[in-house]
């Protein structure tokens, strides 16, 4: 008799990502790598030369004279409507009549390779009259150039209560953008099918929003496009609205030429055209206590949009509602700006506003701190939301079952935090060239999108007759372990092994209507789903296998790829049969919206989050104040995911994000020059971290014995994000260490990205004012 | 003009005829069907694109295909044994979960491969230094040195048997 071998947890397990051993062995499929069909066309961008400017002519003659050469489209060609806004239309996919930055796409060219595309695209003529740009984020603030009107979060009364307050401090800070740099750059495919139909392969984070566009441009009804999508080389938001223009450029093309056409930037096109992280400009006005209690505070947090409205408002909505991180504000005002600038349109990126919105509020605790000559993290703990009376957010929802005060103290005592802040403060005290600094910040990040009606999500499930199970959702794979994650959900529903468990490519002709794989909520929302359609099948089953076993449903049991009631049992697959021979569906769709949100984006309150993600940050970094360059020493991690659901998946992600956080805000720089032309637009000047940039003594825990109290799938939490902002410590240690070079009460000059050049100025600044 | 190479690729004579300007990375890809060397920046930064060349890591975006005629090449699908047995190195990433996205997973294989030729027993700071041309914009790096370690280390006792 062969016993049956014990099945590891589906759930709450280490499982490995269910593409490790592809992603290994070179054998996992990308959109450049899939084999091309016959007589596939290649695509080159013609993209402005100019900031802003009128056009006056294009001029493909030339161009389409070049052997291979099948077409060249400009705005005019396109079959149905010029316009990829993602929320308010009035975004061309092709620019008409304006062009309003450098790198704006006016023409594409179908070549028969990627050469002769090229060699085309570079001899299209394009004339055009300039006009004045605005390149800069203070001028379109100081000229309230906007791509929309202003959003304002308000409770209380700020104004009095700002005037009444024993001491009020004024800061800002400018905190940087930021390229997404996913691995793979932005890639389609469009092939052309029977009647109108078009199938895109889209290298996209939000399939529905790709069809959707596609169909507008193809001037067709989304039923005649497919949008299909097994995996992303990395997207982090960037190919959320941004990856609408290259899929709808491959299928204008692939609509005008009869052909099949790929469409894949090469990373210099993709930095030069595609958006990226909003920067910011930061401003506070705030009243404090002796103890450095906040009393009142007002805030702007001036967004750069670029030249178009794109993701705006999320964003800056999001930026608003994080604007308060993990502190409480007895009396606000947030105002947020929609800034217009003759950029690349800024967009989606991990966090989406949220990072930014905290750096205001850390930044505005470190300035309180110091000023006072207080213990910065004593103001921050002071500041922490509490009972009833300090819980409500300035967007009116209260803050409930927040763990950071738990959370810190345990941190604090694994990190060891006391001693190293005396050792860093004796160090620092020797009066070296080498200074230290240590800091702590706390994360507190909201989960749902804020736009209640996009927290829905679907799945399909089969299970075939031979017990095997073909898994669907609306969700998209980009290296975040969704797919294995939401397997492993409907493995735990089963009683079955993870390998039985078949996740397939997203695609809209399965689960239709989706909302992006964003806002960290693709766990939550397709998990959901997924479990909820398995659950469906399981109970069918059980019925079945009632009858079959001569037991009642109540005792059947799905577990190690049985099903049992009592003693009698049969493999999960020969169930599957019996269901199949019974006339029993064996598949189902599943259907999740998220419960008790709300949000009035009139007044700007309600409930928009279904719970929140907590997470805190100990970094302790090295300066040199003679050239300015840095080391991260050590960070340690305590993170909330809830029960989680795989470990080393959320691990991972806290890792990676923790990561690139720390590229955002002390070596990613974007630099435009004075014609708005963008300088950074490769890895050789566009620095990423490399393996040596990082902390080599990085110790991340999660939070133990931590089930999310709201019922969500497995009590697990989101971790897309929230770790991207446990960065923002590295931050402060910076801010700590430049500190010490000045006198007490000195409040830093450092904005963000804290490259070394802006270290050394910070560092002569303090030592300027001693 | 084009050209007719000869090289041997992951153990087979191939021979093929291109443009004198072919880049080695399009010519793995395309002509040999070979994609999971990927292309990550085109310019020699990111190190998605490391195959080996007579033995040696080298980004194959950035060398003309005609300066491998009569070389020995390795791609990672020519990494692991034919019984699909994977090499220590590849087990490791899996094992370590050195790899979320997978994009830069090849290219960091065929490194850290490399790397156990030139300095078998590199301490971390060793690996890390060794790893400064290869980009990963998921990890955070702190899995994929864990696996570099591991599998330097699997290297030198045979191989672990990591059948899959
Ligand atoms: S593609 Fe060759 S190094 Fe990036
Ligand atoms: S795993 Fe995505 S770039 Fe390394």
């Amino acid at each position: 008799m062969k016993l049956t071998p014990p099945a590891r947890s589906a759930v709450h397990h280490p499982h490995a990502h269910d593409s490790a051993l592809k992603h290994a062995t070179g054998a996992a499929r990308y959109i450049d790598d899939m084999a091309e069909p016959r007589g596939c066309l290649h695509t080159a961008l013609v993209t402005s030369r100019w900031a802003h400017a009128r056009l006056t002519g294009i001029d493909a003659s030339r161009a389409l004279e070049l052997p291979g050469v099948h077409a060249v489209v400009t705005a005019a060609d396109i079959p149905g409507e010029n316009d990829v806004g993602a929320i308010v239309p009035g975004e061309p996919l092709l620019a008409e009549g304006v062009v309003e930055y450098v790198g704006h796409p006016v023409a594409a060219v179908a070549a028969r390779d990627l050469e002769t595309a090229r060699r085309a695209a570079a001899l299209v003529e394009v004339t055009a009259e300039p006009l004045t740009p605005v390149l800069d984020l203070r001028e379109a603030v100081e000229k309230a150039h906007y791509v929309l009107p202003p959003s304002e979060f308000l409770r209380g009364k700020p104004g009095p209560a700002l005037a009444d307050a024993p001491h009020r401090i004024r800061g800002e800070i400018m905190v940087g953008g930021q390229d997404h740099f996913y691995l793979e750059t932005q890639a389609a495919l469009a092939l052309p099918q029977e009647d109108q139909d078009m199938l895109v392969h889209s290298g996209t984070q939000h399939p529905t929003e790709v069809q959707h566009l596609v169909a507008r441009l193809l001037g067709v009804d989304m039923n005649a496009v497919t949008v299909e999508v097994r995996r992303m080389g990395g997207a982090f938001g960037g190919k959320e609205s941004q990856a609408t223009i290259i899929a709808g450029i491959a299928a204008v093309l692939a609509r005008v030429t009869g052909r099949p056409v790929k469409c894949r930037l090469d990373r210099d096109t993709d930095m030069m055209v595609t958006g990226k992280r909003h920067d910011f400009l930061l401003t506070w006005d705030v009243g404090v206590d002796d103890d450095g209690r906040v009393q009142a505070v007002e805030m702007t947090l001036a967004a750069r949009c670029g030249w178009s409205v794109d993701l705006s408002p999320g964003v800056v909505s999001r930026a608003l509602s994080h604007a308060d991180n993990a502190y409480f504000y007895p009396h606000v005002k947030l105002t947020g700006l929609f800034c217009k600038t003759n950029t690349q349109s800024n967009t989606a990126f991990r966090g989406f506003g949220g990072p930014q919105g905290m750096m205001a509020a850390e930044a505005m605790m470190d300035q309180i701190a110091r000023t006072l000559n207080l213990d910065p993290l004593e103001v921050r703990r002071r500041n922490f939301y509490g009972p009833e009376g300090r819980n409500l957010t300035p967007y009116h929802q209260p803050v409930e079952h927040f763990r950071l005060p738990e959370m810190l103290d345990e941190v604090l005592a694994s990190s060891d935090y006391a001693a190293r802040r005396k050792a860093v403060d004796a160090f620092n005290a020797k009066g070296g060239v080498l200074r230290k600094g240590l800091a702590v910040s706390p994360v507190k990040f909201g989960v749902s999108f804020n736009k209640p009606e996009m927290n829905q999500a679907g799945a399909l499930l089969h299970v075939y007759t031979d017990g095997s199970v073909s898994l669907n959702h609306g969700g998209t794979e980009m290296g975040q372990g969704l797919f294995t994650k939401v397997a492993q959900v409907v493995a735990a529903v089963f009683g079955l092994d993870l390998d039985r468990i078949r996740p397939t490519a997203t695609t809209t002709g399965k689960v239709p209507n989706t909302s992006p794989t964003a806002a960290s909520s693709g766990t939550d929302l397709n998990g959901m789903a997924a479990r909820i359609a398995a659950e469906t099948i399981r109970d069918r089953m059980a019925d079945v296998a009632a009858e079959h076993l001569g037991a009642e449903k109540s005792a059947v049991v799905f577990e190690r790829n049985m099903v049992r009631a009592g003693n009698k049992s049969v493999p999960f697959g020969e169930l599957a049969e019996l269901c199949h021979v019974a006339r029993v569906s064996l598949s189902s769709t599943g259907f999740y919206r998220t419960p008790k949100i709300h949000f009035d984006r009139t007044t700007n309150r309600g409930r928009p989050f279904f719970y929140f993600a907590h997470g805190l940050a100990v970094s302790e970094v090295a300066i040199d104040t003679l050239t300015g360059e840095w080391k991260p020493l050590r960070t340690d991690i305590l993170h909330d995911v809830g029960a989680s659901l795989n470990p080393a998946v959320d691990k991972g992600q806290i890792e990676g994000g923790f990561v690139q956080g720390l590229g955002w805000l002390t070596m990613e720089e974007l630099v435009w020059d004075k014609d708005g032309v963008l300088k950074t637009h490769a890895p050789s000047t566009y620095k990423i971290p490399t393996a040596r940039d990082v902390p080599r003594d990085l110790r991340v825990d999660l939070l133990a014995d931590a089930p999310n109290e709201e019922a969500t799938v497995f009590r697990s939490k989101a971790v897309g994000e929230p770790p991207f902002m446990l960065a923002i410590s590295v931050w402060l240690a910076l801010r700590d260490a430049v500190a010490s070079c000045g006198p007490a009460g000195h409040v830093p000059k450092l904005d963000a990205p804290a490259t070394p050049e802006r270290i050394l100025m910070a560092v002569q600044a303090a030592k300027d004012t001693a | 003009m084009a050209l007719t190479l000869n090289m041997t690729v992951n153990g087979k004579a191939r021979k093929v005829t291109v443009e004198s300007n072919a880049l080695l990375s399009d010519v793995l890809r395309v002509n040999l069907g070979l994609t999971g060397t990927h292309v990550g920046c085109d310019t020699s930064q990111c190190g998605a694109c490391t195959v080996h060349v007579d033995g040696v890591s080298v980004k194959s975006c950035t060398m003309l295909a005609a300066q491998a005629d009569g070389a020995t090449i390795t791609t990672i699908e020519g990494l692991a044994a034919p019984d699909g047995t994977l090499h220590p190195m590849q087990a490791a990433f899996k094992e370590h979960h050195g790899l979320q996205c997978g994009f830069c997973t090849p290219g960091m294989v065929m490194s850290a491969v490399d790397l156990a030729r030139c300095e078998p027993n590199a301490s971390e700071e060793q690996i890390r230094e060794w790893l400064e041309g290869n980009i990963c914009r998921c990890t955070g790096y702190h899995n994929i040195v864990k696996a570099v370690k591991t599998g330097l280390t699997d290297m030198q006792s045979g191989g672990k048997v990591a059948a899959e």
